[in-house]
């Protein structure tokens, strides 16, 4: 189970410019560090969070092993329509976690 | 019968092979110049309009905040197209590149990031226009990230 905690408002004004918090459970191990046994612990990262609204794309992310354990990420959009914000993150081993917020705009 | 300059040859040599690895695990000041080369391209690279907010002194470099806000009014004609961030010291020059669009608004951003050393971080925000602004930061770390595995 991923844990994931997304802060955003329920509802905004036609226009306004609303901030989106993101923050999600992941180890974030870069791939460059030796585990207890010596031998170096393989890479497991977060590569790309997208953001969508109502389903087109508002911001997208490409994450480097130099983001901190449980990435976190703030941005801003407009808000221009009632509907639903997507957060999306993908990674090494087939890592897929999704959310989604309602906003309404009006 | 080893001659003196045979093991003199040797002890050079063990010590470039011991410290080499070291060497190369790290990004330097010119892999970091190399990643933001490809970033820019032949683009001119300028100073201002970035602000990059991280604190001076940091106790655990696992976990540093950081901001970027850039000025822009995010308009369709006239946005900051992509944010880069690069670093000196961690293992990798990259840090993060963000992709926005008049869709955000505003061109702030907020990210925690990982520092293994004290050294400069670099900010540079590409616009729809194909301009390239930057700021840097110097940091200095007390506790490195990625040292060893903890647990």
């Amino acid at each position: 189970m991923t844990n994931i905690l997304v802060n955003a408002p329920k509802t905004a004004r036609p226009g306004e410019i609303v901030e989106i918090k993101a923050l999600i459970m992941h180890p974030m191990e870069t791939g460059f560090r030796p585990g207890t046994n010596g031998r170096i612990i393989p890479r497991d990262i977060i590569e790309h969070f997208v953001a969508t609204w109502n389903g087109t794309e508002i911001f997208r992310m490409e994450m480097s092993p130099a983001i901190a354990t449980n990435p976190f990420v703030s941005f801003f959009a407009v808000a221009t329509e009632s509907g639903t914000i997507g957060l999306r993150w993908t990674g090494d081993k087939g890592f897929l976690a999704e959310e989604q917020v309602a906003i309404t705009v009006g | 019968m080893r001659s003196p300059l045979d093991r003199r040859t040797f002890v050079v040599g063990a010590a470039l092979v011991s410290v080499l690895p070291f060497a190369s695990a790290h990004a330097t000041p010119e892999a970091m110049a190399a990643a933001i080369k490809e970033v820019v391209g032949e683009g001119m690279l300028r100073e201002g309009r970035v602000k990059l907010d991280l604190p001076p002194l940091v106790e655990n470099g696992n976990v540093v905040p950081l901001t970027v806000s850039v000025e822009s009014p995010m308009t369709a004609a006239d946005h900051v197209k992509a944010i880069h961030v690069f670093n000196e010291k961690n293992p990798q020059p990259h840090v993060f590149s963000a992709r926005l669009g008049s869709r955000n608004g505003k061109a702030v951003i907020g990210t925690r990031i990982k520092l293994a050393d004290s050294q400069k971080i670099i900010a540079i925000a590409e616009t729809s226009s194909g301009a390239f602004w930057s700021a840097s930061a110097d940091v200095i770390v007390t506790l490195a990230a990625c040292i060893e595995d903890v647990t």
